[in-house]
């Protein structure tokens, strides 16, 4: 019988060259198994003396446990093998494209009116809507919009009947408002108004707004400039400067337009696409609501001032996004809306 | 209004660089919408007389013309203009000399001989034809005989000019005129108005005004002033050089000297002036009353325009003299002989003047201004400086006297103005003080009253300021926008997103999300659009709100279905290489208001699609995600096949179940009839949908109740159908979700196959079927108890086979 020596010995050099777990298994069976040699050893040890017996057990004991480990080496090697072999099979090109999601992108209309209307309502404005076939009263009378006011002409509104139009701008819906609720009014009303305006580059007969609106005791002209300014920061950047010149509304006295430094590229580059070298760029229109308008709402005049603005979606689109044609919006040809992406 | 800045500086001291008063008439209110400068780019052009024409030899249409520049001698110049003439005094281009548009004159040799410079043209010295006198308008320039020859062109005719052109607002007419400019500048800047001389030295005290003409208003209510002054030993003739400069630099074309007078004191004023050749004013009367219905009168364009009976004429014992206040006649025009004239300085109600001048298509210099409003209480000093400047250049010599009929006098506004209010409003601390400076360099007069109060009157011109309101704007503006403080008004209620607005929001994002592209169409469409996609004769969607004034028959309507639009967006990106399209709208569309209602407008939902993979089952994919994400549940799906929109085997009805218990329908969708995507264009298979947007939105339920994981195992069985051809998924699903009751989890068809093995007309189905208990793990005997009810049901209510999987 060989000695447990001899058997660590010769397992070892069969584990060593072994091939695959098969084969290892094969030797942990020739080896340690109930019927293996090792066992044998250990079964035979009846003869020998207490002393003896002692010793050798030990000694297979050792040897069991030697070549367990050299098993269990073997083994991980030989998987570490096995995978590297199936790694290099895997290998891939990873140069080659990815596999395409179809995602949509919604209409950067959309996406503009959201970006400005985020901004209004993180500053406390509540969204109103209003329809988009309106009354005379609503989009001309209410406003403060002299009878012979050159925007109610027939080039310059479209008519449903002598006493419905399509709304030329959202301010409609501060009328509703007005009518429908009591002070503090603080809303933006995002829509779409027409104008009979032949499309050509600058100009859509479908285009849309977004119209704002405070009303409440000791609103100033000053809350209108920090209000906007607050906001032209956080839709241009916090870099962002503005500039109100006076100008002319019916609903509003006084009435201003808001300019913002150029966004893109602050002023200094005489070919800017955006401001064209001029370094501000016309925003909106704003200003505090006329007497006549809060009247209208059955308000009283004298403890009651408010302030209100509309500003043109396609053209913040058009600045921010470089789009040179506002008939692209409506083309909506694919190519176009995925830029938006 | 173009502003030529030499002009404004005899009403206004200007001491600031020409970018400052820019900027500063900006910010104070007055907008600008050029500021073009003249002359900078011209040199070497020097006032020269043509000696002597001679025809050159080898050319028709060139002539070769000696030219004194004051040099010792004449230059030789060739020229095709065909008006220069020996004597006449013109503009020369010398050798090395450059005008506008960087162009370079060298002497040169035309057809052989040697031109040492050139003759220009006032287009060439960079004036537009509207403003070039007739004269001349296409050939050299004739200029005035009053320079020296060889003097620097730039220098004599002050040429040298910035010309502002300032965007005036409605409410401003004022600003239409050269003073109100003025007048604006001073307030801006601090200067101090100085308004031109009105007075005549020589008038004729013998001869009265009252003695040739007499005025009489029929209609008060439409003119309420009527002055009118009288020149005689009239000279038609060229204006003075400095008129006509003034002139073509404000955009307006000299014509002659009187003609001229009349335009520069309206330019001035911003009154208009009329001037009548007083020969042709019948029975020396005028009279100021409606043209009759259907009255022909022939204006000095030459245009015969029928009147009708609410348009003022101005009128004489026996005809018509002048469309009021917007274009004279042709026969009272001022002509080269003309010895007398009669100088209207009128004022007429805004609202007719801008009706008659809409009814008629004329808008004229004088129609514009009276539209917005001018005050009656200018018309004495136009009528006299236009007296003055008769005067002045020699045209002729003014009669004593104004025949002026004024019978309705224009009142004087006196407002009361609190202090406390305009800071109240705009949120200053100015004192009392400051702003009655403010409003006194607007010309106003300002008087305190009771309680600190200000009573303000504004200059008779400012017709724009009635009410307290009014000055909060004229003191902002003179203090500066920029000056007032930016403050933030403390915030009221939070903010509030309704309820629709939000889910549109969420419906765009599950769209895009299943790969959709959002479009956006006009609101108006073509009424043959309805008929493209077939629908039916009676269709309530054929009952159009038309639109009074449309842009076109194409954009005439209001949509009642966005799916033309949808099918046109398409048939474009098609159209345009696009080798699939997949996109949705969402919409207004615009019913028939019910009687008394304003609108009746309804959200819809298009989907549109083509291109690989987009079939009717891709479709209802997206609108099975969009319930499902939308939490509405029991979606019903019907075949259609009489919607004549859609494919007959390929169309679909769907309904939902109700928060209310019962069905709603939500719409139609399906593959397009080739019929119909043929009349778009589209020759590619398109599926489409059109759903109502509002019911969605009323049913959807966004809320999710956590349902316990399945902690017990699930058991699987799968069965393979023979079935009729007749025989729907839908049918059996319903089977089988009766028969398995509350063990069965979940029925799927996971295939469907026809061809070798299926006889015809018969197709095979494969299902899986899902059976779990909430409690326990299910036994094969309960479950095949439940299984084999099912497929016994099956085979009863369908004729449908097991077959072997």
């Amino acid at each position: 019988m060989a000695k447990p020596q001899e058997i660590l010995a010769e397992a070892g050099a069969l584990i060593e060259k072994a091939q695959g777990e098969q084969e290892l298994e094969a030797l942990r069976i020739r080896y340690l198994g109930k019927k293996g040699e090792l066992t044998a050893i250990l079964r035979s040890m009846g003869q020998l003396s207490p002393e003896e017996r002692k010793t050798l057990g030990q000694e297979a004991n050792a040897v069991r446990a030697q070549i367990e480990q050299l098993l269990e080496e073997r083994k991980g090697s030989a998987q570490a093998a096995a995978r590297a072999q199936q790694f290099e099979k895997e290998r891939i090109d990873v140069t080659e494209p990815g596999r395409e999601i179809k995602a949509g992108v919604t209409h950067p209309i959309t996406q503009t009116f959201d970006e400005i209307c985020r901004i209004f309502m993180s500053m406390g404005y509540s969204i109103t809507e209003g329809p988009e076939v309106e009354t005379v009263f609503n989009n001309f009378d209410a406003l403060n919009a002299a009878p012979t006011h050159p925007s109610r002409d027939l080039t310059d509104t479209f008519y449903i009947t002598e006493d419905t139009l399509l709304r030329t701008q959202t301010s409609p819906v501060q009328v509703r408002t007005l009518q429908a609720s009591k002070p503090p009014i603080k809303v933006i009303s995002p829509g779409r108004v027409f104008r009979p305006d032949t499309p050509d580059a600058t100009h859509s007969p479908v285009f849309h707004q977004v119209e704002g609106l405070l009303v409440d005791e000791g609103v100033t002209m000053a809350d209108l400039k920090g209000t906007l300014e607050t906001w032209a920061k956080l839709m241009f950047g916090s870099q962002t400067q503005t500039n109100f010149r006076p100008h002319f509304f019916p609903f509003t006295e006084p009435s201003a337009e808001m300019d913002v430094s150029c966004f893109l590229c602050g002023g200094t580059d005489p070919g800017c696409r955006v401001c064209r070298g001029g370094g501000w760029i016309e925003i909106l229109g704003c200003g505090m609501v006329h007497p006549n308008v809060l009247k209208v709402g059955g308000l009283d005049t004298e403890r009651y001032t408010g302030f209100a603005f509309g500003l043109g979606v396609e053209r913040i689109a058009m600045l921010k996004h470089g789009i040179d044609d506002i008939r692209l919006f409506y083309e909506n040809d694919m190519r176009f809306i995925r830029q938006f992406a | 209004m173009k502003v030529p800045i030499s002009w404004l500086k005899e009403y206004v001291d200007i001491t600031v660089p020409m970018d400052v008063f820019a900027d500063g008439m900006i910010l104070s209110g007055s907008n600008i919408e050029t500021v073009e400068t003249f002359g900078q780019d011209i040199s070497g052009v020097v006032v020269g007389r043509v000696l002597d024409v001679k025809p050159h030899e080898d050319s028709d249409h060139l002539v070769i013309c000696s030219v004194d520049v004051g040099a010792a001698a004449p230059l030789q110049i060739v020229t095709g203009a065909p008006n220069v003439t020996a004597g006449c005094v013109v503009p020369v281009a010398l050798d090395g000399s450059k005008l506008p548009g960087g162009i370079k004159i060298k002497k040169g040799k035309l057809r052989g001989v040697e031109s040492e410079g050139m003759l220009c043209s006032a287009g060439e010295l960079g004036f537009d034809d509207k403003v070039v006198p007739m004269l001349h308008k296409d050939g050299i320039w004739l200029l005035p005989d009053e320079f020296t020859l060889g003097e620097d062109l730039v220098k004599a005719l002050g040429l040298d000019e910035t010309v502002i052109d300032f965007e005036i607002t409605p409410n401003r007419p004022d600003c239409l005129s050269i003073i109100g400019m003025a007048r604006e500048a001073a307030a801006t800047f601090g200067g101090t108005l100085r308004y031109p001389d009105t007075a005549c030295k020589k008038e004729d005290a013998a001869d009265a005004a009252a003695a040739h003409i007499e005025v009489i208003i029929n209609k008060p209510e439409l003119c309420n002033r009527y002055t009118a002054r009288v020149a005689k030993d009239i000279k038609i003739e060229e204006s003075p050089w400095w008129m006509q400069r003034r002139l073509m630099f404000a955009g307006m074309r000299p014509i002659n000297n009187i003609v001229d007078i009349t335009n520069y004191v309206m330019l001035e004023y911003g009154h208009p002036i009329h001037a009548f050749d007083i020969r042709t004013i019948a029975g020396a009367k005028i009279v100021v009353d409606t043209a009759a219905e259907g009255e022909k009168f022939t204006t000095l364009d030459g245009q015969e325009r029928t009147m009708s009976a609410d348009m003022l004429l101005i009128k004489d014992a026996e005809k018509g003299s002048a469309v009021a206040g917007i274009m004279g006649g042709l026969l009272s025009e001022i002509e080269s002989d003309t010895p007398m004239i009669l100088v209207e300085a009128a004022n007429f109600n805004a609202d007719s003047i801008r009706k008659t001048s809409k009814k008629l298509g004329i808008r004229s210099e004088a129609s514009v201004r009276f539209e917005k409003g001018v005050s009656a209480d200018l018309c004495g000093e136009a009528a006299d400086r236009v007296c003055a400047l008769v005067e002045l250049t020699g045209a002729g010599t003014v009669l004593s006297g104004v025949v002026d009929n004024y019978p309705v006098k224009a009142k004087s506004l006196t407002i009361p103005v609190r202090p406390s209010r305009m800071n109240a409003y705009l949120g200053t601390d100015l004192s009392a003080a400051e702003q009655v400076k403010i409003l006194q360099s607007l010309e106003m007069k300002v008087e305190e009253g009771a309680d600190g109060v200000l009573n303000v009157t504004p200059p008779h011109v400012r017709l724009d300021l009635t009410e307290e309101v009014d000055f909060t704007e004229e003191i902002a503006r003179i203090y500066g926008y920029g000056k007032l403080a930016t403050t933030l008004h403390p915030d009221s209620e939070p903010s509030e997103m309704p309820h629709s607005w939000y889910l549109r929001g969420v419906i765009r994002q599950i769209l895009t999300g299943a790969g959709l592209s959002e479009i956006q169409t006009y609101s108006f469409v073509s009424p043959s659009g309805v008929d493209q996609i077939k629908l039916p004769a009676d269709s309530p969607l054929r009952a159009f709100i038309r639109i009074i004034n449309p842009l076109g028959e194409e954009n005439s309507v209001m949509r009642t279905t966005l799916l033309p639009g949808m099918l046109t967006v398409l048939a474009g990106n098609a159209n345009k290489f696009n080798a699939e399209a997949a996109a949705f709208e969402i919409g207004n569309t615009f019913r028939r208001p019910a009687e008394g209602a304003l609108s009746d407008e309804r959200l819809l939902l298009t989907l549109g699609c083509y291109g690989e993979g987009w079939d009717f089952f891709a479709l209802k994919g997206v609108i099975a995600l969009l319930l499902a994400r939308l939490g509405i549940s029991g979606a019903e799906y019907t075949a259609v096949s009489d919607a004549d929109t859609y494919h007959p085997g390929r169309c679909a009805a769907l309904s939902v179940a109700g928060r209310d218990g019962g069905r709603k329908d939500i719409g139609l969708f399906g593959e397009i009839h080739p019929d119909v995507a043929d009349t778009f264009g589209l020759d590619t298979r398109v599926v489409a949908a059109e759903l109502a947007l509002e019911t969605l939105i009323a049913e959807a339920d966004l809320a999710r109740d956590y349902t316990h994981l399945d902690k017990y195992p699930a058991v699987t069985r799968d069965i393979s159908l023979l079935a009729d051809e007749a025989v729907t998924v839908g049918t059996i699903e319903k089977i089988v979700t009766e028969g398995g009751g509350a063990l069965l989890e979940s029925v799927k068809l996971f295939d469907v196959y026809r061809g070798k093995q299926i006889p015809e007309g018969k197709k095979s189905l494969a299902f899986s079927l899902v059976y779990r208990a909430p409690d326990r793990t299910l036994t094969d005997e309960e479950v095949a108890s439940v299984h084999e009810k099912i497929v016994a049901r099956l085979a009863a209510d369908t004729g449908a086979a097991l077959r072997e999987m």
